[in-house]
């Protein structure tokens, strides 16, 4: 059942194409900004971060790439299930024989899954075009271990990705005006998850406290993944840090809301 | 004076629609929402303009209104082409769109009306007195201070009617007006228009559904049906050439055998109620009376033709279903 | 197709502007008496826009922590080009900025309502909705903007005060025009909304760095196309004393007044092709 819930999900995202465009056009346009500010930082220390000049620039791309995948801006497919706790429908799905964290989950990776096609790509080919990407590389066992894990880290990070916004929708329950921590959502997760400088040029301090929030998950270790930033031992340990936070965020969900359920059952939503 | 404010000649409008087909394929379809239109409206008159959904009313409106620009023919309002002098006649017209408010919807209802006074420009005496007119016909004293978000339906549609006559148009285009409305909301919006037109003359032209917006307040009324006026004269007329039926819903102390009364026929019969057509042409006072006489009632009621059903009389449904959407390719 | 012609020319010569801005004045009171009727939450999302405003300050920094210049300018530099760039853009989404709900409006119909009364559409959809919450971004930038001229010791001459006046003045008006212009469009692309950030917000941020860092026809075409170069990057070669990667005649630097007569001028030739696009098809 969930898969067709997922490929209806993915249906009805790929019928909204010119908003689908106009979101491309924006981030590729936004990729060749950010690519100039980096290519001027970097061609003055080279090696910054640990990621040579090519790397800093493809990171630049998969940034701006993964920015409406991993829905950093808005709530993803998760804006819906906000609209139905703000009006109240929400309490029909409750008592639906259905999960609803994997129902959402599902709905949430169909738009994804449509994301990854457009908004992930077509930034990543023309930012290809106009400069040189860094792709996995090494020996063929490097690649093909590069591309797959890549693919995992990319899963892991829209699982934290979701689990964060699922927890932020959740907090419809409790609050009217849902801007205030919309707009704390996306500063944080943009600033902290790396997606306008690696965190790795932050300095200690903030680094420390980087490293040790779940936003990370989302972005920054993705790109790392794809850019072998680490060794293998390395990657493998950022992977399990995502895993880490997706189990952890994904119980905190279900914790919050069995307490949203109890609300609605008392007091009638 | 020349007494005739709004004249329409051949006009049409048609609109270019893309549909997707298919994966990739897209038709091109040419959609005639008023294919020539023909009338004038003298001033003071209270025309009723009815007709299916789609039949090209709210088009009309939009055209009338300066919003829409028609695709040919020739109209004027008041001697004025809308379109060109669209901000010149807007201050001599109030339109109010059923669906749309045109109130500022987090706002109290009183600042709208600020607004209006100034975006209309009408002098600070003209505006108190039009606003407690307003607010003592419409009933919206305990209405004013509240933001219009929280109003209900009915209260909107006052407070919006309200809104469009405070710079006294001469004419109001009034777009569905009683459209989902409560009963003494109807009633009350039915008695200020009727009073409005006639205490200051101002001319109304009014598109509904419901045929006893019509009978309550408008001498003649325009079908459209597909782009074109399909009848245009009174009420009566209407009905005559619909043929058109009203009902009378009987509801009777006990369970009788169907009713004969002469003049009636009846159509459907449900436990203790019977339901009696007759021609909505003839009055109903005498058939009430005569039944009354012979039977115990327990209640009785009137209901009124369905404005699709008289249309479809009209015209038979062979032509209703014919296409009006030429495809081109 | 005559009468379409004669709207253009005969209606606006009769459109009163003094009385198209008052009631533009009294829509944005009414809009900010509304938004201070609750004022938690209108301090909240005015210290919510302030704190989005400063993040990309705080990557400028972050950046500087690492060198000393940027594409050859010093942090005092970036920080003015950062402090023009965010209050011209502030100033001009706070005057026109909800106008990019145009989109929205059109879908719903709500456009309708706007037009059938006697003020132009304009004056009414760009007072429509009026957050003030947007003077988060003009302080947070203008705080900016006055620690960099803190920094900066320009030594100033009458003619530079006035070249500074005319940078915030018509950079707004650019950025404005952007707005208007970009809204437009909305009557016939409702669904694509979202093109007109990559020229405002995306615009404001590429005015936020050097010109020098960037490829020259990037620079070239915010020069000669959507001229955004004229809102703070050629006044401030002349206010900075800075050469020109360019290498364009020098009066460029004096131009942004032209500039903003001429993005102005084009927005209002969208704006209006956009409206009566929206009488034509009703959509």
């Amino acid at each position: 059942m969930y898969a067709a819930v997922c490929l209806r999900s993915f249906r009805r995202y790929s019928t909204y194409r010119a908003a689908t465009w106009a979101r491309v056009f924006t981030n590729t346009v936004f990729g060749f900004i950010l690519t100039y500010t980096y290519i001027a930082l970097w061609h003055v220390r080279p090696h910054l971060g640990g990621y040579d000049l090519s790397a800093a620039i493809t990171y630049v791309w998969i940034g701006q790439g993964l920015l409406s995948l991993l829905a950093v801006g808005d709530l993803g497919a998760l804006a819906d299930l906000q609209t139905r706790i703000a009006n109240g429908d929400v309490a029909v799905d409750l008592f639906r024989p259905v999960d609803q964290q994997r129902w959402w989950l599902a709905v949430d990776a169909g738009r994804a899954g449509y994301q990854l096609l457009t908004n992930a790509l077509v930034p990543m080919l023309v930012g290809g075009l106009a400069f040189h990407l860094r792709l996995p590389q090494g020996s063929a066992v490097d690649v093909v271990a590069g591309w797959a894990a890549t693919a995992l880290a990319l899963a892991l990070a829209l699982v934290v990705s979701y689990a964060l916004r699922y927890l932020v929708a959740l907090t419809g329950f409790w609050l009217l005006d849902l801007r205030g921590i919309q707009l704390v959502y996306y500063l944080t997760s943009c600033f902290f998850g790396g997606f306008f400088l690696p965190v790795t040029v932050f300095p200690p301090a903030l680094e420390a406290v980087a490293r040790a929030l779940p936003f990370i998950a989302v972005f920054q270790v993705p790109a790392d993944v794809f850019l072998q930033h680490d060794d293998a031992a390395g990657a493998l340990g950022a992977l399990g840090v995502q895993l880490a936070w997706a189990v952890v965020l994904l119980g905190l969900g279900r914790l919050v809301q069995s307490r949203a359920v109890r609300k609605v059952v008392v007091q009638g939503g | 004076m020349d007494q005739t404010l709004i004249e329409v000649e051949g006009v049409t409008k048609s609109f270019v629609v893309r549909r997707r087909a298919g994966r990739l394929r897209r038709t091109r379809e040419v959609v005639n929402a008023v294919a020539g239109l023909d009338f004038t409206v003298r001033r003071g008159e209270m025309v009723g303009y009815i007709g299916p959904n789609g039949a090209g009313k709210s088009t009309t409106v939009k055209m009338l209104t300066g919003i829409l620009l028609p695709s040919t023919g020739r109209l004027r309002v008041a001697g004025a082409d809308p379109v060109r002098d669209r901000v010149r006649l807007a201050q001599r017209m109030g339109v109010v769109f059923g669906q749309r408010t045109t109130l500022w919807w987090d706002l109290p209802l009183r600042d709208s009306y600020e607004l209006a006074r100034r975006i209309y420009r009408i002098p600070a005496g003209t505006y108190a007195r039009n606003l407690d007119r307003c607010v003592e016909l419409l009933e919206l004293g305990p209405l004013l201070d509240v933001p219009v978000r929280q109003l209900s339906l009915g209260q909107r549609m006052r407070g919006d009617i309200a809104a469009a006559l405070l710079h006294e148009p001469e004419v109001l285009y009034l777009d569905e007006p009683t459209i989902g409305l409560d009963v003494v909301s109807k009633r009350r919006v039915r008695e200020f228009l009727a009073q409005t037109n006639a205490e200051r003359g101002t001319t109304v032209l009014l598109t509904t559904h419901d045929l006893t917006d019509i009978e309550q307040l408008c001498s003649r009324v325009m079908v459209i049906d597909h782009g074109r006026v399909v009848y245009d004269g009174g009420l009566d007329g209407l009905h005559r050439q619909g043929r058109s039926e009203r009902t009378l819903v009987v509801d009777l102390e006990r369970e009788l055998p169907p009713i004969e009364l002469h003049g009636t026929r009846l159509v459907r019969r449900e436990g203790t109620r019977q339901w009696l057509a007759f021609p909505a042409s003839a009055s109903a006072a005498p058939l009430v009376a005569e039944l009354a006489g012979r039977y115990e009632l327990r209640d009785l009621s009137v209901r009124e033709p369905e404005i699709e059903d008289v249309i479809a009389r009209m015209y038979g449904e062979a032509e209703r279903t014919a296409a009006t959407v030429a495809r081109i390719g | 197709m005559a009468e379409t012609r004669s709207f253009v020319g005969g209606g606006a010569a009769r459109w009163d502007v003094v009385h198209a801005v008052r009631c533009y004045g009294h829509i944005v009171r009414m809009w900010i008496r509304a938004a201070l009727a609750y004022p938690a939450s209108f301090w909240m999302t005015m210290a919510g826009n302030l704190a989005a405003s400063g993040m990309d300050f705080v990557v400028i920094v972050v950046m500087f922590l690492h060198t000393h210049a940027l594409g050859g300018w010093s942090l005092p530099q970036v920080a003015f080009l950062y402090g023009t760039s965010g209050v011209t853009l502030g100033l001009a989404d706070i005057f026109v900025g909800s106008m990019d709900q145009l989109g929205v409006r059109v879908r719903e119909g709500s456009v309708d309502t706007v037009l059938v009364r006697p003020v132009p559409a304009l004056a009414q959809i760009a007072g429509d909705r009026f957050a003030l919450r947007r003077i988060g971004r003009v302080l947070q930038s203008g705080a900016v903007l006055t620690w960099s001229l803190l920094r900066l010791d320009l030594s100033w001459t009458p003619l530079k005060v006035l070249v500074f006046a005319s940078l915030v003045l018509c950079g707004t008006v650019i950025f404005g025009s952007v707005f208007v212009g970009g809204s437009a469009c909305h009557f016939f692309m409702a669904d694509a909304a979202e093109v007109q950030n990559s020229f405002t917000y995306g615009g404001a941020t590429m005015l936020q760095y050097p010109p020098t860092i960037y490829a020259r026809d990037i620079v070239r075409g915010t020069v000669f196309g959507v001229p955004l170069a004229f809102v703070n990057w050629l006044p401030a070669l002349y206010l900075l004393g800075r050469d020109d990667p360019l290498g364009l005649p020098s009066w460029f630097r004096f131009a942004s007044p032209l500039a903003a007569l001429l993005c102005a001028t084009a927005a209002g030739l969208l704006w209006r092709t956009g409206l009566r696009s929206y009488r034509s098809t009703g959509s």
